[in-house]
């Protein structure tokens, strides 16, 4: 398993989507998340995009007012995990058109859905566009 | 309808939460939504629950809790449609856990689900089985996900592969199962099936040897060919980032590679072409391509060894150090550090830009870098580097010292080729960043320079220079105080002068000076100050001429409100002022401290210490190897035959110095119990009331009668029991207290009367009334009772009352009660102080008859007795 956890948090750290993929109760949630958004939006941009917090490796890229958080393990390639979070952005602009954070806030559904297609049990399930998206659009069309 | 649940809409429930401004808002919408969907869910409500429970996950996301809608994702998975069962599983994803009970009800539905006709249902249920399937669901729907494995539909095959992934991490034993539906799948085509394929192989090899080979064997070739088809495939719009045909798959086929290799110089052989192509073709450009020379570069320093492979490796990380990407330097320097290991030489040809990117701006490059340069060091590099470290440690960044200074203090100890570097290195830093020194860490310099008896002049002067300039850190503040009081004399006459040193004129008066900064800066902790008044009194006998001064400086602390420097205070004054004859045998200096025995210690008990760098209590291991005669040994009385002190002298050194081990007023207590036999003991008048320092034996011995208390435990310490007390501190430090004496042992109050037994004065089989007794010094006839009233019943007592009675030779007075109410089985008590004066006090016992009552549920209740057994002589 090489994440553990895939965050979305804005720019005043209030988080807008949170899928682990470990079991942390509720309070060590919140404490982590804390932490971590508080240590990675002190950082500038020139600074890397990795941070270590505790026993998790975080890999974090910011797009306008949002966040997004990904905490992997040690041994997971931080590069690939940066590449992915873009790649995650692109399929979300791709469905809704240019992603903003209400989008994800009003559609955390289907913000889920596509993050299911992608992430399961913290391994990477499928990085083209189209099949990620396919069940969720199927799912609009009959709606 | 229900009234509750035709509330609001989940848009707009998100809109009144973002409208919130403060948590205390936020949190009452919240606690409004969850009562309306609680409502709503008592109701049954079928319509509703689909949207309830997407409210739900966004409360969750929020971080409340949301426990009682669990229950509503089993309802959802369980209904026909498919909106609801996609709603179901997520909710069942996001609110439940494997660790939940819950979640074995859900087994049945998965288990439907997995057989379900609709291919896009069979997905949902293998994704929610393969985020938070248990052991026990693994076992039973093992046989579902493997048949699936083989599904016609390539988006469940991925799925069932990393659902597999999840089963044989529940369940190791069903690994075998797994092989050949899983080695199957790498020839496939499909590139979400290939890359979760690929993970599944990658997993069963960390679990099963059997898989690791048998996949070594049947499919390293077919994995090298995918990868070579994947690096020169033409360009494919769907998996193209960056001008590259999925880096991902590239990565996981490189890391599949790399467990592959590992071990196998056959399998290494066979992937080395491959290797080699993806490191020198791809582009470097962009994250993507860097990300895949990463992984690669990685595979290559753990595969077999190819000498070229590793070179072209090893240039690649040093194309990515000097990379002005942070990010690229960051992993550059990740992996240098797992490159160490393979191969040193190659990593310490870039230690000077390592070096530099210790400096960096950025936290999270330093941290690599220095964690790095930690493992970098040996002994031919150590004097450059710990320099460099050293030279960064003035202008680093405040959160990173604490850091830095660990990692220079332990290379420092590690590597240091002599003890003039070491010390000189551990000067700096303690003059740099001495707030972030451990306690070990300075224990262990004392404890050198102790050892280094050609440098002790040395060290004394350089942390006399070193004080001059840098007195607000307070670990070096007190290794001076400690050097000084040990070594002043060396200080001062220059004694033991190296070549290297230019000559100071210090002055006897200016080494006080220097202790006396340190006992009266405010900053200084209780420490601190406990080491400068030993060091004054070791000076004391150093430095005659200033023994008048530096008793002036004690005597301040006679009225200290810490118990423990007031007391050192008076016994130091008292020494200095009346006991010249034994002072220099006293304070002499320190015995060498063993440091064999210290590291052996230190490495015993470093869990302990590892979390007490600010607790006040410092036990500082001194290596006291001969724990029979610790006073002596502290003292250095034995060596060389010199005449050992007599057995009360013994006594009295290790209460003077033994303080912190036992309670005072147990300490106390020896003293005076031993009273009659030494003049020495006078110093240890303190103990006893009414004795002015400068008393004899007599005032010891009055002050104790006039205190009559024959039932006093102070009676039951024999000297027998003294001297085992002796004993078993002797195996503790007893340089602790020379040093700071400062445990957290109460500051009980050892001036006060000695202690009356407390008497259980009433016992009913509903209530307990107890008696703890005072004096009130210079008053004999007046005893305070603090009464403690205990209800032994399991009901609650109110319109509680206790009144007394005493014959005419007393008088009584009675403060009001703590409380008139008295809690249940012991659950609290209440107390109540009474005053009582004895007219014919040494003639006749206290007696008293009382008479408490209280209500029960409301019902009177009377409870009447009498007092005989009150201490005698009160």
């Amino acid at each position: 398993m090489g994440i553990r956890f895939v965050l979305m948090v804005n720019k005043q750290g209030q988080t807008r989507l949170a899928q682990y993929y470990e079991y942390l109760t509720l309070e060590q949630r919140r404490a982590l998340e804390g932490e971590i958004v508080r240590k990675c939006l002190a950082r500038n941009e020139h600074q890397c995009s990795f941070v270590e917090h505790r026993n998790y490796k975080i890999v974090y890229r910011r797009y306008a007012s949002l966040f997004f958080l990904v905490g992997v393990d040690d041994d997971e390639n931080e590069l690939a995990i940066l590449e992915f979070i873009h790649l995650l952005v692109e399929t979300m602009d791709r469905h809704f058109g240019n992603v903003c954070e209400l989008d994800i806030m009003f559609h955390l559904e289907k913000a889920h859905f596509m993050l299911e297609e992608m992430v399961m049990n913290g391994c990477i399930v499928e990085t083209s566009k189209a099949n990620i998206l396919a069940p969720i659009q199927l799912m609009d069309k009959t709606s | 309808m229900n009234p509750f649940s035709s509330g609001t809409r989940l848009r707009d429930m998100i809109r009144a939460i973002r409208a919130c401004k403060t948590a205390a808002e936020e949190r009452a919408v919240v606690r409004k939504e969850c009562a309306a969907i609680r409502a709503s869910i008592n109701e049954n409500d079928n319509d509703y629950r689909h949207r309830n429970l997407a409210k739900l996950m966004f409360i969750h996301m929020l971080g409340y809790p949301t426990h009682f809608g669990q229950m509503e994702c089993l309802k959802l998975i369980a209904s026909p449609g498919f909106p609801e069962k996609r709603i179901g599983y997520l909710g069942l994803m996001l609110l439940l856990d494997e660790r939940q009970e819950v979640l074995m009800l859900v087994t049945n539905s998965l288990k439907q689900d997995l057989n379900h006709t609709n291919q896009y249902i069979v997905g949902l249920a293998l994704c929610a089985l393969g985020n938070i399937c248990s052991a026990e669901m693994a076992r039973d729907l093992a046989p579902e996900v493997e048949r699936l494995l083989q599904f016609r539909d390539p988006n469940i095959r991925k799925k069932a592969a990393l659902c597999s992934i999840r089963i044989i991490k529940k369940v190791p034993d069903l690994a075998e199962n797994f092989i050949n539906p899983a080695t199957a799948l790498l020839r496939e085509k499909h590139h979400g099936v290939l890359i979760t394929g690929v993970q599944l192989c990658t997993d069963l090899c960390k679990i099963s040897p059997e898989a690791l080979e048998h996949i070594r064997k049947k499919c390293t070739d077919g994995l090298v060919r995918t990868l070579r088809d994947l690096a020169n495939s033409p360009y494919s719009p769907e998996y193209d980032i960056a001008g590259i045909t999925d880096p991902f798959l590239h990565i996981r086929l490189l890391k599949l590679l790399r467990v592959l290799g590992e071990g196998d110089a056959d399998a290494s052989d066979s992937m080395n072409d491959i290797l080699a192509q993806v490191a020198t073709k791809t582009e470097t450009n962009k994250v993507a391509g860097n990300a895949i020379l990463y992984e690669c570069v990685q595979t290559i320093m753990s595969v077999e060894d190819n000498g070229g492979l590793r070179v072209l490796a090893i240039n690649i990380l040093g194309r990515f150090l000097s990379n002005r990407d942070n990010n690229i330097r960051y992993v550059a320097l990740n992996m240098l550090m797992k490159a160490v290991t393979v191969d040193a030489q190659a990593v310490q040809r870039h230690r000077a830009t390592i070096l530099e990117c210790v400096k960096d701006s950025d936290a999270s490059i330093r941290k690599r870098a220095l964690e790095l340069v930690y493992v970098l060091v040996n002994e031919t590099n150590v004097k450059p580097l710990a320099k460099e470290l050293v030279d960064y440690l003035e202008v680093s960044d405040h959160d990173f010292r604490e850091d830095l200074t660990a990692k220079i203090c332990s290379i420092v100890a590690k590597f240091s080729p002599d003890k003039i570097w070491y010390i000189d290195q551990m000067l700096k830093v303690l003059s740099e960043a001495g707030n972030f020194v451990k306690d070990e860490v300075w224990h262990a310099l004392i404890v050198v320079i102790s050892n280094a008896s050609e440098l002790h002049g040395y060290t004394v002067r350089a942390l006399y220079r070193a004080f001059q300039t840098s007195a607000e850190q307070e670990i070096l503040v007190r290794v001076t105080v400690w050097c000084i009081g040990e070594y002043g004399d060396m200080l001062v006459n220059n004694i033991g002068m190296l070549d290297i040193e230019d000559p100071i004129t210090v002055t006897e008066s200016d080494a006080v000076d220097v202790v006396e900064i340190a006992i009266k800066r405010h900053a200084s902790d209780l420490t601190t100050k406990a080491m400068a008044l030993v060091a004054l009194l070791k000076l004391s006998s150093r430095f005659p001429s200033c023994s008048e001064r530096i008793r002036e400086i004690i005597v301040q602390f006679k009225g200290n409100f810490v118990l423990e420097l007031q007391q050192r205070s008076i016994e130091f004054n008292s020494i200095i002022a009346k006991h010249q004859n034994i002072r220099s045998m006293l304070v002499e200096r320190m015995p060498v401290l063993d440091e064999a025995t210290f590291v052996g210690r230190r490495a015993g008990s470093l869990p302990g210490t590892a979390s007490s760098t600010t607790a006040p209590s410092v036990s500082l291991p001194n290596g006291v190897s001969k724990p029979v005669a610790p006073l002596v040994d502290l003292l250095d009385l034995s060596s060389d035959d010199a005449p050992a002190p007599s057995s009360s002298g013994g006594d009295l050194l290790h209460d003077l110095l033994g303080v912190d081990l036992s309670p005072a007023s147990q300490s106390g207590a020896g003293k005076t119990s031993n009273s009659g036999t030494d003049v020495l003991l006078d110093l240890l008048s303190i103990g006893s009331p009414s004795a002015p320092s400068s008393s004899s034996t007599i005032d010891i011995l009055s002050s104790n009668t006039s205190n009559k208390a024959p039932v006093s435990p102070l009676s039951d310490l024999s000297p027998l029991s003294l001297s085992s007390r002796a004993t078993s501190n002797a195996g503790a430090a007893p340089m602790m207290d020379l040093l700071d004496g400062f445990s957290s042992s109460p500051p009980t109050d050892s001036n006060g009367p000695p202690a009356l037994p407390s008497i259980t004065a009433f016992e009913s089989s509903h209530l307990r009334l107890t008696f703890d007794f005072s004096k009130q010094p210079g008053n004999p006839q007046t005893t305070i009772i603090q009464a403690t009233f205990m209800n032994l019943s399991s009901d609650t007592y109110t319109d509680f009352v206790f009144q007394a009675a005493v014959p005419k030779f007393l008088q009584l007075h009675l403060d009001p009660a703590s409380s008139n109410t008295l809690p249940a089985a012991g659950n609290g008590s209440v107390t109540q102080s009474l005053k009582v004066t004895n007219s014919q006090h040494g003639k006749k016992s206290l007696v008293m008859r009382i008479r408490i009552a209280y209500k029960i549920n409301g019902k009177d209740t009377l409870e009447e007795g009498q007092i005989n057994n009150f201490p005698r002589d009160l």
